[in-house]
């Protein structure tokens, strides 16, 4: 075959075909020669040295890298040990808690982390997500009351955390299309794109010739077009673009790989072009162009639901919410605002994408996808439906995308053709690669950090840059998010290069990726068949 | 019954492309004359596309910015090194060589660097993922136009004369359309020739056939691929100053979309075929200029993409070996 005689082309070069790929690997397999305590000298002093150097640069650094140091080898930390190092370390933190200068959101954070490590490992598939799902749907309520991070700043407002949230969800629906199936996906944004259009169609004054509405709140008196729930809205765009994704996909899915990702940026750099030039298809204003749709409804659940509910529900989500919550000893008064209704709200739909994702991986059409992405020719061999069951991932992926952008659009009140351009798609892979494709809890932590980079995170940093670096007279006067796009190239390079897993990989896509699997599909081998 | 609706839309064009000749004649050979442009411009980059797909099977995602970088260095050498400046007669004719030169060299030498960090150490990995590092790729080097130029458009000097060569029956033909296609046919050659009668060509070759085989006829395969991209780059770095000197203004994020559409014409003509991409160059330059001219029906520069991008997908969804076939290892 020739997959034997290609699949090792570099290792004309002097490597043996079980050498691994990448850098790292060669570092690491000399680290795993070494002693327990030889690594944690070298560790711990490289981290004690990095620490003073940061310490240098910004305190809080310093610390933060030592605390981070700390916990990571309380993990590691072999059986005689443990009970000393663990004592030792609450002794460190209750000093902490103890100095009053310390914040004590941070103090508790850190409480949370090391709490989290020591969960035994057959509890911590459920009790991680849960502290986490519990720590974020209190945000709100302690959003004010958080520390400063260094370099970072302040933590995100819940305006941001609605934007995280949307972004993790995409995320996602990505995993799903390119983690699970292992097929490249380059023009994710169409999905997104038409979520947030049909929402736009469903729930403005887009259509003044049409008078329909069905469920939806906030409507003036003498309201035109068509106004329908945002709860039904969701679901519709849910299932258009999961049919969009289907018919897009039932003509491409039968190329391989990379021309398959060249097909799905065609569509992604096509779609926008026709949002853009939509305001004019044949004398009818479909999208009404450049300058988008806006206003949107506002979601509620209408009068009966939120009564019926004792005002649990929220009738209309912009005019919300005068309820106070207040905990006196932890300084907490917090007035419920819409925001943090949207907020939660997106948290739900978080919480579906994440159980339907997650019964997906192991179900026997998710057991199919990974047997897809491994080995197409062996998968078909065992009588795997290639192309159902590729369009199911491109259609599932493309369900949660519309969800999302549904959402968006709706959070925003606005769409525009501008939000749905290829950097969109490449930052959505960003936060996939990032946090480790197929792995649904990496992919959730590096979109949550891009999106919060992208939408606050940039301009904090940079303006830490800018105040805090200067070399003799120079200080640096770097307008950071504008090279947003290059940071995620130079991250996407990184980590394709050092860690092609991700932060949190999937063991199994982990073992692919240094093993050098070749994927070369049927079409390949259709046409070697011929040589 | 797809190859018929194929057939049919072909039919269609054909149709459109007749009824403008016959009814607008003189519109219809000056925007030709303008495709014919257009075409060489994208040709150039369309086969470092095609040179990089036909030796790695690798997108190279990064070209198109690398085309961009050619136009910036263009500018930069030209006006900062040489003083180049409208209005100074034949003195042009050694400066924009040098420039061309010089363009080149750093373009081969940009692009060769890309192959060596982001390509070379994923060599074993799945496919997938050199094409990942290759957006990457793209991403930094756009931002590094984008650092080093600023957001803006820049412009360099209109040097090309705008006088006429000839002029048949109000049909124009300009100094500074005839000077592109001078300089791109001269490049053409000697790639035809590096590729076809060399030693190093003939190691292209074999390279892009079977990497094990070449190794073992003692082919330095890595030097191989990156003297490859070495050449690619040189194609951008050339299409760079004729874009530069030719539109006269370039700004940083216009590589990536005219590198997706130089990649179109590569697939049209056949990716990995060196022929084939210079004739898909061609036809989607005389696309493009019919679809922007004013012409009878014409959708006009708005649209110009998406009809692109659109016949990028219907080419690889009915016929992916392009017109000419593909020449990739295995189909070669």
């Amino acid at each position: 075959m020739s997959e034997q005689l290609t699949s090792h082309a570099g290792g004309t070069q002097g490597e043996s075909p079980s050498e691994q790929v990448g850098y790292r690997n060669k570092v690491r397999a000399r680290w795993r020669t070494l002693a327990f305590e030889q690594r944690l000298v070298i560790s711990l002093g490289g981290a004690l040295v990095a620490a003073i150097l940061l310490w240098l640069v910004d305190h809080a650094l310093g610390y933060a890298a030592l605390v981070i140091t700390t916990i990571y080898w309380l993990r590691h930390v072999p059986a005689r040990y443990k009970l000393p190092a663990e004592a030792a370390f609450v002794v460190l933190l209750a000093i902490l808690a103890l100095t009053w200068t310390t914040p004590w959101s941070l103090v508790l954070l850190i409480a949370v982390f090391a709490a989290i490590t020591w969960i035994p490992g057959n509890r911590k598939a459920w009790a991680v997500p849960v502290a986490f799902l519990v720590l974020a749907i209190l945000y709100p309520f302690y959003a004010d009351q958080m520390f400063t991070m260094p370099i970072f700043g302040v933590w995100p407002d819940v305006g941001t955390g609605v934007y995280m949230l949307v972004f993790v969800m995409m995320a996602v629906g990505l995993n799903i299309v390119v983690g699970y199936a292992g097929l490249l996906d380059l023009g994710y944004v169409a999905f997104y794109a038409f979520g947030a259009y049909t929402a736009a169609w469903l729930m403005s004054l887009q259509f003044p010739h049409a008078h329909y509405s069905l469920g939806a709140v906030g409507l003036l008196p003498g309201w035109v077009g068509v106004h329908i729930s945002i709860w039904i809205v969701l679901v519709l765009a849910g299932c258009i673009t999961a049919l969009s994704g289907i018919v897009i996909g039932l003509p491409t899915l039968r190329l391989r790989g990379d021309y398959l990702a060249i097909v799905t940026l065609g569509f992604g750099e096509i779609l926008p072009k026709v949002a853009q030039n939509g305001d004019s298809l044949f004398g009818f204003n479909l999208t009404n162009g450049p300058n988008g749709i806006t206003p949107l409804d506002a979601p509620g659940f209408g009068h009966h639901l939120s009564s019926w509910t004792g005002g649990f529900l929220p009738a209309n989500y912009l005019q919300c919410c005068t309820q106070t919550v207040n905990v006196g000893f932890l300084h907490i008064h917090h007035q419920i605002q819409s925001y943090d209704v949207y907020f939660w709200t997106a948290i739900v739909l978080l919480i579906f994408t994440v159980f339907v994702s997650l019964r997906l991986q192991y179900s026997r059409l998710g057991r199919a996808w990974i047997a897809i992405r491994e080995d197409e020719t062996a998968a078909a061999a065992m009588g795997i439906p290639l192309m159902r069951t590729k369009t199911w991932a491109y259609a599932s992926g493309a369900f949660f995308g519309g969800i999302a952008g549904a959402y968006y659009a709706v959070f925003k009140s606005a769409t525009f053709p501008g939000d749905f351009y290829f950097n969109i798609s490449v930052f959505i892979l960003c936060m996939v690669i990032l946090g480790g494709m197929g792995n649904i809890w990496g992919v959730i932590v590096g979109a949550a950090f891009l999106a919060y980079l992208n939408q606050e995170g940039l301009a904090n940093t940079g303006a830490w840059l800018n105040t805090n670096i200067h070399v003799g007279g120079w200080r640096p006067n770097i307008n950071v998010p504008l090279y947003a796009s290059g940071i995620y190239g130079v991250i996407i390079l990184i980590v394709m290069l050092f860690r092609p897993e991700g932060l949190i990989p999937s063991r199994r896509r982990a073992a692919e990726l240094h093993e050098g699997v070749h994927d070369e599909p049927l079409y390949d081998h259709e046409v070697a068949g011929s040589t | 019954m797809i190859t018929g609706a194929g057939l049919f839309l072909a039919f269609l064009f054909v149709i459109w492309v007749a009824y403008n000749i016959v009814d607008r004649p003189t519109n219809f050979f000056q925007v030709f004359l303008i495709g014919i442009t257009t075409g060489c411009v994208y040709a150039l980059v369309a086969l470092g596309y095609t040179l990089v797909y036909g030796i790695l099977e690798l997108i190279n995602f990064a070209h198109g910015d690398v085309f961009m970088l050619g136009g910036m260095l263009t500018i930069t050498y030209a006006t900062h090194f040489f003083n180049l400046h409208h209005g100074q007669g034949i003195v042009i004719v050694p400066i924009v060589f040098a420039t061309l030169l010089l363009s080149m060299l750093t373009c081969g030498a940009i692009n060769a660097a890309i192959e060596f960090i982001a390509y070379r150490p994923l060599r074993n990995a799945p496919r997938l993922a050199p094409l990942i590092t290759a957006i990457g790729a793209s991403f930094i080097i756009e931002d590094v136009g984008l650092a080093w130029k600023g957001p803006n458009y820049i412009s360099s000097p209109d040097v090309f004369p705008h006088s006429t060569v000839f002029s048949i029956g109000g049909v124009t033909y300009t100094w500074n359309k005839l000077l592109v296609v001078l300089i791109t046919v001269p490049v053409l050659l000697a790639l035809s020739y590096l590729v076809q009668q060399t030693r190093q060509g003939k190691a292209m070759r074999a390279t892009a056939q079977d990497k094990d085989a070449s190794a073992m006829m003692g082919i330095n395969v890595n030097r191989t691929i990156s003297f490859t991209f070495l050449i690619a780059g040189a194609l951008a770095g050339a299409a760079g100053l004729l874009y530069a000197l030719y539109v006269t203004t370039v700004r940083f994020d216009q590589g990536f979309q005219l590198g997706l559409i130089a990649f179109t014409a590569a697939v049209l003509g056949g990716i990995g075929n060196l022929p084939g991409a210079v004739l898909g160059a061609i036809l989607i330059g005389l696309i493009q200029a019919f679809n922007e001219g004013p012409l009878w029906h014409s959708p006009g520069s708005d649209w110009t993409e998406a009809i692109v991008f659109s016949i990028l997908i219907l080419i690889l969804v009915f016929r992916p070996e392009g017109i000419l076939g593909e020449q990739t290892p295995e189909g070669g």
